[in-house]
């Protein structure tokens, strides 16, 4: 039936609506968030660098500390991945980009013989893990969005000791970077064992290579100093890494609702033109339906036409106030011709209410 | 012999301060209180929870709380990396008093390492702020 397509198309539009204006909040949300992300992302870089180039001055002056988190192990057995996801979807290929990145390289791990181990951080890469039924190490998670130093600190804790009690032979981080709003990358960088280039590689920075070794005054000693510094090393990149990742989300999710947002309004576009189509096309045959019944009666008499023009007032208007219903029709055998006709047989049986009905109208 | 130097106090989620100055004292694991003035000679050291006084240009001093972390001198610039780190002007004083009797509760009963830092943690804090204890 025409008019219940009509009232199906209109519940969409309704429905389409209300989605719009949620994804079109989450886009704002988002394109809020980026600026600040991306602000805190910026003030990060001093420390990392300051950290980078004292680690550098330090390797320089030629504080070959027995630390084993720079000295890299001759077998790698163990691989271990720190995946940065979003605790939350509707971001695009935000979750699934890293995801892939990771699920790669652990295959191709697997099928070379290793071992892996896997740190998610965030729900996202937790959950499709685990359903994929890969072995999982401790999950950090909840804080993807607005990270803090604690949560960096914590990670980084965690992968020392795991790394230093033998558990993993290197630690490589998978997250996305931050280039502008406009441009982020999945990215697999070595965390630990430091080596010389990722200790100038920074966070996907090349470093300065002015390794002027000059003659540094050291208190305690440089190993010492350099034993408490490497994890706080670690921090600062795993840091780094999550204010990428959580502006390289918000960048991710501010796409993906701006185009949710502008599917939605041409998904309304479309069904609305449908649902006038379909509005018109029952008027049409409503018309079509009178205009036959008027023609099926045949004869010319004034007064059958002047009970016709009412009832297309009625029909119009929607409400047909004062008219008999169609089912009291006591001809039953004309019903097929049209209601209308059936109510113009009704009206010339029973001529008593329907002139007064006109006249109301 | 240039009579100011650029100091630098950086924590992870931003820079802390940073301008010009004539001293800064700090503390270093074991070596006990160091001063810095300029033209000092390039040094690297690694800090305990302290109280830090940098004594700037203009004759007035920024006092920050420093919880651990490493300072670096090359070129006449002091550099202070703090994981933790906040201004005196910053600290809450009820709440690191509230800590320095926590942590003393404890360490009279027991020899506990956190506690150990979390009482030095309080007071420089405390120190910082200008605080009676």
């Amino acid at each position: 039936m025409a008019g219940g397509q009509e009232r199906i198309l209109r519940g969409r539009i309704q429905s389409m609506q209300a989605t719009k204006k949620i994804t079109r909040a989450m886009e704002l949300i988002a394109a809020s968030r980026i600026v600040k992300a991306q602000q805190r992302v910026e003030a990060a870089v001093p420390y990392s660098e300051q950290i980078t180039e004292v680690v550098r001055d330090l390797s320089a002056a030629g504080a070959s500390s027995e630390s084993p988190l720079l000295a890299g192990r001759d077998e790698v057995k163990n691989k271990c991945y720190v995946v940065i996801t979003a605790d939350r979807g509707l971001c695009g290929g935000y979750n699934t980009g890293v995801q892939r990145a990771a699920e790669g390289e652990i295959k191709a791990d697997v099928v070379a013989g290793k071992g892996y181990e896997i740190i998610p951080v965030g729900k996202k890469a937790e959950a499709y893990f685990r359903f994929r039924g890969y072995t999982l190490g401790q999950a950090f998670q909840g804080f993807s969005d607005n990270p803090s130093y604690a949560d960096a600190k914590a990670i980084g804790q965690h992968v020392v000791a795991l790394y230093a009690s033998g558990h993993v032979d290197s630690v490589e981080l998978v997250y996305t970077r931050f280039i502008s709003a406009g441009s982020q990358e999945v990215v697999l960088r070595p965390l630990v064992p430091l080596q010389r280039d990722t200790v100038e590689g920074g966070d996907g920075k090349a470093g300065s290579t002015d390794g002027s070794g000059s003659d540094y005054e050291f208190e305690p000693d440089p190993t010492t100093i350099l034993d408490t510094l490497l994890p706080r090393y670690v921090e600062a990149r795993v840091y780094a890494a999550l204010l990428n990742a959580a502006a390289s989300e918000h960048a991710f999710r501010q796409r993906a609702m701006k185009s949710a947002t502008d599917n939605a309004e041409e998904l309304i576009k479309n069904l609305s033109i449908i649902m006038n189509r379909a509005r018109q096309d029952s008027i049409t045959t409503e018309i079509m339906e009178i205009v036959g019944g008027a023609e099926a009666l045949g004869s010319g008499k004034d007064e059958q036409v002047r009970y016709v023009e009412l009832d297309l007032d009625a029909a119009f208007g929607g409400s047909s106030a004062g008219h008999p219903a169609p089912s009291t029709t006591p001809t039953g055998d004309v019903q097929t011709a049209g209601s209308i006709a059936v109510e113009e047989r009704s009206n010339t049986n029973t001529t008593t209410d329907s002139p007064d009905a006109g006249e109301n109208i | 012999m240039a009579n100011v130097m650029t100091v630098e106090v950086v924590s992870p989620e931003k820079v802390l301060y940073s301008g010009e100055a004539t001293m800064v004292i700090t503390r270093t694991i074991g070596g006990g209180e160091v001063a810095f003035q300029p033209g000092h000679v390039a040094f690297l050291g690694a800090l305990v929870e302290n109280h830090t006084r940098v004594f700037l240009a203009d004759g007035s001093t920024e006092d920050v709380a420093v919880h651990g972390g490493f300072v670096e001198v090359s070129d006449n610039k002091v550099s202070i990396l703090s994981d933790a780190a906040e201004l005196g002007t910053n600290v809450d004083i009820e709440r690191a008093r509230a800590a320095k009797q926590r942590a003393e509760e404890v360490l009279r009963h027991e020899h506990d390492a956190e506690a150990i830092s979390a009482l030095g943690r309080a007071h420089a804090r405390l120190n910082a702020a200008g605080a009676s204890f």
